[in-house]
């Protein structure tokens, strides 16, 4: 009975990514203009028949603007939250394996992370950039920025996991029985890291999107014109009031739905692992 | 005996270390990144040429990094922390007179934020019912996704304390590494044929599932902790609270060096604390397990 | 009692008018009674960085000036006239050097102390030390020398200036008077507020001040007011939904898009009292050291490209996009909200992107597949900044960069964070084009000075530099210095009305619209008149009231 719906659930997820996927994949067709296409007669339009979710405040298609929004968002996002759970379990894992003065260290320079303010890093790296960057390479570096700053979180909880695991019985017995340290590792104490994994993976991809578009302040990110899901979302940030503009919130549950959907699919995976 | 205290000099060394190089690392960040030695105050046409040269000069004093911090530290260890470049104000008074609320802030968004994804994650693992499972995935999904700023807006708009926004902010963070945790515990076999068999859930919970999962969850209670300190800066900063959070804000438009470091040096010690002390609990728990 | 009965006695036996006096004066208190005891609140958006008020040197502290301070001459928000202070009658000497001030007599600072010429010759040295490094006092400084005050008797002074300060009476707008003797130093004010408690990040209480020496024309005592509690936060949209709560009762240059959203909901709380003085322009970068291309400083440096740019641009639709209409687009480096000093004889600037590509070509600039490529086939691309964080201005980039795509000039919009911006725009000269905007506090053309001149730091297109670089350059940095040295009225307005034409003739700053005033006064406050001069709404604070909790 468990599985069946669990079984749905995950082909309800897949249809869902597949989905948006292909919606943004045939954006050139489905949306009624370019992403930068300024009606300007029309700015901050609610939808009507000729712009489904309205305009934005310069009268661009925001139907538009979240198909096209969603190629760069739904597929640098997970690649950058890949990336920074590979780092935290390296980084995690390992030194919670070896333990002793490589757990110390690394977690020492973990906190270091977590406590300094990066925010000047990030201009810095805006300086060293050409101000005539192509919208696309600087939104690269973003991502890339975040996926190589964000992995702190995931990896103190991993070195824990793995410190626990290494004083653990069955490794111990592996141990004992002669298994090298190097198999041991991927066969025994990686899968018992999945669970802390799943969740940096499933929390980061949302985060890093938002952090995208706050990163526009510095001038990183995606530059104008062309959209993300994290710059449709700060749209949110001017209301006064939360009834006025309901269309405005479709970003934010197609977000939402996304996201719920990646958890669906890791939560089946984990119960494979278990 | 000794080692214990062999132990606790050595973590002691090792935090003021940690603390001291991120000091010195935030410095140096601020240093380097531009605008450093650019003043607001410069754009006022009113000014003459002399004007603008002092201002640039009293930039200037703060640019051997090295030194100021040496002098910075020599300050420090007299009780000095020195002059908040923008506000003019001591250092010392300024964190002082902030931190109680940000404290307050902090401990209380927190509780919230564990009380709620505990029982959230609890129920889930006794439940195993996946709609209840995609319901709190929503749910935490939700809040995941609404961008810090609109949660804090939303605090305002509602009048509610700025203490949930916080809360909101870290609870979806802390809901997924607990669940996904505790369903892990709970999946393993034994404690499957000890359910199958009717003992008693408190009994399981406390002798078989806690000594597994607490060393991780206090390590994930040690790291929200800084998330929470993240999130304190948009939430002060939108709710008119002057806390920590706001003045760090501040200090970063401002390129507010002496700030910014203190700030620095403070946040670190928490994050240093709030981590190994999750670290030597989980120990204990640990150790008394085996 | 008794004492007071043959007080009123003695009083009537003198006068016969002395017992209409009285009940004037009882009707007068019974009016204060109902019409004070309110308390106004508004938002600040930054903390004051100081209470000095010869320090002052951004929005938050000068708005704390304005009401807490006492000046010795007032240009009335409203009507753009000078009136009379604490000075009731002033007198500038022919060679503009020389000011003489008739004080009020009988006036005393919040504290007590009371207030005479002596105070005033303090205030003037105090704001006139080269160490101070004020705006306030750099305003003063146009030649090296020291100022002589001479205090005459308690009500009178003179104070003479090494050099000629052009609209040297309208400058003293600015100087609020301090104490000498008084032991709450800058804390004992002249206005009609005084700080009364500061919670550093929260709020600024302002109490009236009791010693306040105005009255209406009732006989009432002002401020009508008991009290202005300044919240500082410095988000926009905080501000907008408290106001909608009834939490504040001001919001002062309020967003176009919440102006028209409160018009929408409750038009009588929305004013727009039409173009302001501040204008949002666009830059290119003209220094010679920079460190861009030498074919973009080429393009950047010729007249002809920036009037190309400049008729590429539509004015109208940043206004009517950008601003929801309550924007003019800008005609030249003055609003003509400027009453006096503006040129009547510009034109609003045309909107014509064939008329700008055929002056490209004159320039040998050609279209190859859409895209503009120079005489030597470079492709012309270039960067705009801005700070980020002001909307208006990122969305005016993005319909820049639309028009300019017409062209087929491609332009990549680049916000950046202020400190930032600033180290690019002021010391490595390491951008293109920049938008900003310009907050004009003054009326005369003087306050911008240094705006204009070659020489200064404030000539942001090319500052610094040694001797003018182009003719039309040193023909600006002419008349600003002859208009400077004149009182003549007549003259110093033609010689500023034919800056404007430089102006407008070569571009260096294309200027894009002049922001409407838009502000929002809640139904509670009475007597307010929002304004086009800073501060807005306030500039009659103390004749504002609210109506008590």
């Amino acid at each position: 009975m468990r599985s069946e719906s669990m079984n749905l659930g995950r082909k309800l997820a897949c249809a869902v990514l597949v989905l948006v996927l292909a919606a943004s994949a045939a954006a050139n067709w489905l949306a009624p203009a370019g992403y930068a296409r300024q009606y300007r007669d029309a700015t901050g339009a609610p939808p009507s028949r000729a712009h489904w979710l309205g305009t934005d405040e310069i009268g661009r298609d925001r139907f538009a603007r979240v198909l096209y929004g969603t190629r760069i968002s739904l597929l640098l996002a997970p690649a950058a939250a890949f990336l920074s759970t590979l780092m935290a379990a390296f980084i995690g894992g390992l030194a919670g394996y070896l333990g002793g003065a490589w757990a110390r260290i690394a977690m020492a320079v973990t906190d270091l992370f977590l406590s300094l303010p990066w925010l000047f890093l990030l201009i810095t790296a805006r300086a060293l950039m050409p101000l005539n960057v192509s919208p696309l390479v600087s939104v690269l570096v973003t991502f890339l920025l975040l996926g190589l700053l964000g992995w702190t979180t995931a990896a103190r909880v991993l070195c824990t996991t793995a410190a626990s695991l290494r004083s653990s019985d069955f490794v111990r017995q592996a141990r004992a029985v002669g298994l090298p340290g190097q198999r041991l590792f991927w066969i025994h104490v990686v899968p018992n890291l999945k669970p802390v994994l799943y969740a940096q993976f499933w929390i980061s991809i949302p985060v890093f999107i938002l952090s995208e578009a706050n990163l526009g302040i510095l001038g990183l990110g995606v530059a104008e014109p062309m959209p993300s899901w994290g710059s449709l979302l700060k749209e949110l940030e001017g209301m006064v009031s939360v009834g006025e503009e309901p269309w405005k919130f479709v970003p934010l549950i197609l977000l939402v739905v996304v996201v719920t959907s990646f958890q669906l699919l890791l939560s089946r995976q984990e119960e494979i692992a278990a | 005996m000794r080692s214990l205290r062999k132990t606790i000099a050595g973590g002691a060394l090792t935090l003021l270390a940690t603390v001291l190089l991120g000091g010195l690392l935030s410095a140096t960040l601020v240093r380097m990144a531009p605008g450093f030695s650019a003043d607001e105050r410069e754009l006022d046409p009113h000014l003459n040429a002399q004007s603008v040269q002092a201002l640039r000069e009293a930039k200037q004093r703060d640019h051997n990094i090295v030194r100021f911090y040496f002098s910075y530290m020599n300050r420090a260890l007299h009780g000095d922390l020195g002059t908040s470049l923008a506000l003019g104000q001591p250092v010392r008074t300024l964190l002082r007179d902030r931190a109680p609320l940000t404290l307050r802030l902090l401990s209380t968004g927190l509780a919230l934020a564990w009380i709620l994804s505990l029982t959230l994650a609890l129920t889930s693992a006794w439940l195993r019912l996946s709609i209840f499972d995609a319901l709190t995935t929503i749910v935490s999904g939700t809040f995941l996704c609404i961008p810090a700023a609109v949660l804090a807006l939303l605090s305002v708009l509602w009048n509610v304390p700025g203490s949930l926004a916080i809360a909101l902010i870290v609870f979806p963070r802390s809901y997924r590494y607990a669940s996904n945790l505790l369903m892990k515990a709970y999946s393993r076999p034994h404690i499957v044929a000890a359910r199958s068999r009717g003992l008693g859930e408190a009994r399981i919970l406390f002798w078989h599932v806690v000594p597994v999962v607490a060393p991780q969850l206090l390590a994930v209670a040690g790291v929200s902790v800084s998330v929470a300190v993240g999130a304190a800066i948009p939430v002060e900063a939108l709710c008119g609270l002057p806390g920590i959070g706001q003045l760090a804000w501040q200090a970063a438009l401002a390129r507010d060096l002496p700030l910014l470091v203190n700030i620095t040096i403070l946040v670190t010690l928490v994050t240093l604390l709030a981590n190994s002390g999750a670290d030597a609990m989980g120990q204990v728990v640990r150790g008394e397990e085996a | 009692m008794k004492q007071h009965d043959r007080g009123s006695k003695q009083l009537a036996y003198r006068c016969g008018s002395a017992i209409a006096v009285a009940l004037i004066c009882l009707g007068s208190l019974l009016g204060q009674l109902s019409a004070q005891s309110g308390e106004l609140r508004f938002c600040l958006r930054a903390e004051p960085k100081t209470f000095n008020p010869l320090k002052v040197e951004e929005d938050s502290s000068g708005a704390i000036r304005y009401l807490t301070g006492g000046v010795l001459v007032r240009v009335n928000r409203q009507t753009q006239e000078l009136e009379p202070g604490l000075a009731q009658s002033w007198k500038v000497s022919k060679d503009g050097r020389q000011i003489s001030f008739r004080l009020r007599s009988g006036i005393s600072f919040s504290d007590g102390t009371p207030f005479t010429a002596e105070d005033v010759a303090f205030t003037v040295q105090q704001l006139m030390d080269p160490a101070l490094h004020s705006p306030t006092g750099d305003a003063f400084r146009s030649g090296t020398g020291n100022v002589e005050t001479k205090v005459i008797s308690p009500t009178q002074i003179s104070i003479r200036f090494p050099s000629q300060v052009a609209g040297l009476d309208r400058l003293f707008d600015q100087v609020a008077i301090l104490s000498q003797h008084s032991p709450k130093k800058e804390m004992a004010v002249l206005g009609p507020f005084m700080v009364a408690d500061y919670k550093p990040g929260s709020e600024v209480l302002l109490k009236r001040n009791p010693n306040y020496w105005k009255i209406d024309e009732q006989g009432r005592k002002l401020p009508y007011l008991d009290s202005i509690r300044l919240d500082i936060q410095p988000n926009r949209d905080v501000e907008m939904l408290r106001f909608k709560r009834g939490e504040l009762d001001l919001i002062n240059s309020l967003d176009s898009e919440y102006f028209d959203k409160l018009a929408a909901t409750s038009p009588q709380l929305a004013h727009d009292a039409g173009a302001s003085l501040d204008s949002e322009q666009l830059w290119f970068n003209e220094v010679a050291k920079s460190p861009i291309p030498g074919y973009k400083k080429n393009w950047f440096r010729s007249a002809n490209f920036r009037r190309a740019i400049s008729e590429a641009i539509n004015r109208e639709d940043l206004s009517r996009v950008v601003f929801r209409g309550h924007a003019q687009p800008a005609m030249g480096p003055f609003s003509p909200a400027n009453k006096f000093w503006f040129n009547p004889n510009l034109k609003p600037q045309t909107y014509s992107p064939d008329a700008a590509m055929k002056s490209l070509q004159s320039e040998g600039f050609r279209l190859e597949n859409g895209t503009l490529k120079d005489k030597d086939g470079n492709t012309v691309v270039f960067s705009i900044i801005t700070n980020a964080g002001n909307k208006s201005r990122e969305r005016m980039a993005v319909l820049i960069q639309d028009d300019l795509q017409k062209i087929g000039i491609h332009v990549n919009v680049v916000t950046l964070d202020f400190p930032s911006l600033i180290e690019r725009m002021t010391q490595s000269f390491d951008y293109e084009a920049i938008i900003l905007g310009l907050t004009n506090v003054d009326l005369d053309p003087n306050g911008e000075m240094n705006v204009w001149l070659s020489s200064s730091d404030s000539h942001q297109w090319n500052p610094q530099q040694k001797t003018p670089e182009t003719p039309w350059e040193a023909e600006i940095d002419r008349l600003m210095r002859a208009q400077a040295s004149t009182s003549d009225l007549k003259k110093r307005k033609e010689a500023f009305d034919r800056v404007q034409e430089i102006v407008v003739e070569q571009q260096p700053f294309i200027f894009l619209v002049n922001k409407n005033a838009l502000s929002a006064v809640s139904a509670n406050v009475h007597g307010a008149a929002p304004v086009i001069l800073s501060p807005q709404t306030f500039w009659n604070a103390e004749r504002l009231s609210v109506p008590a909790k």
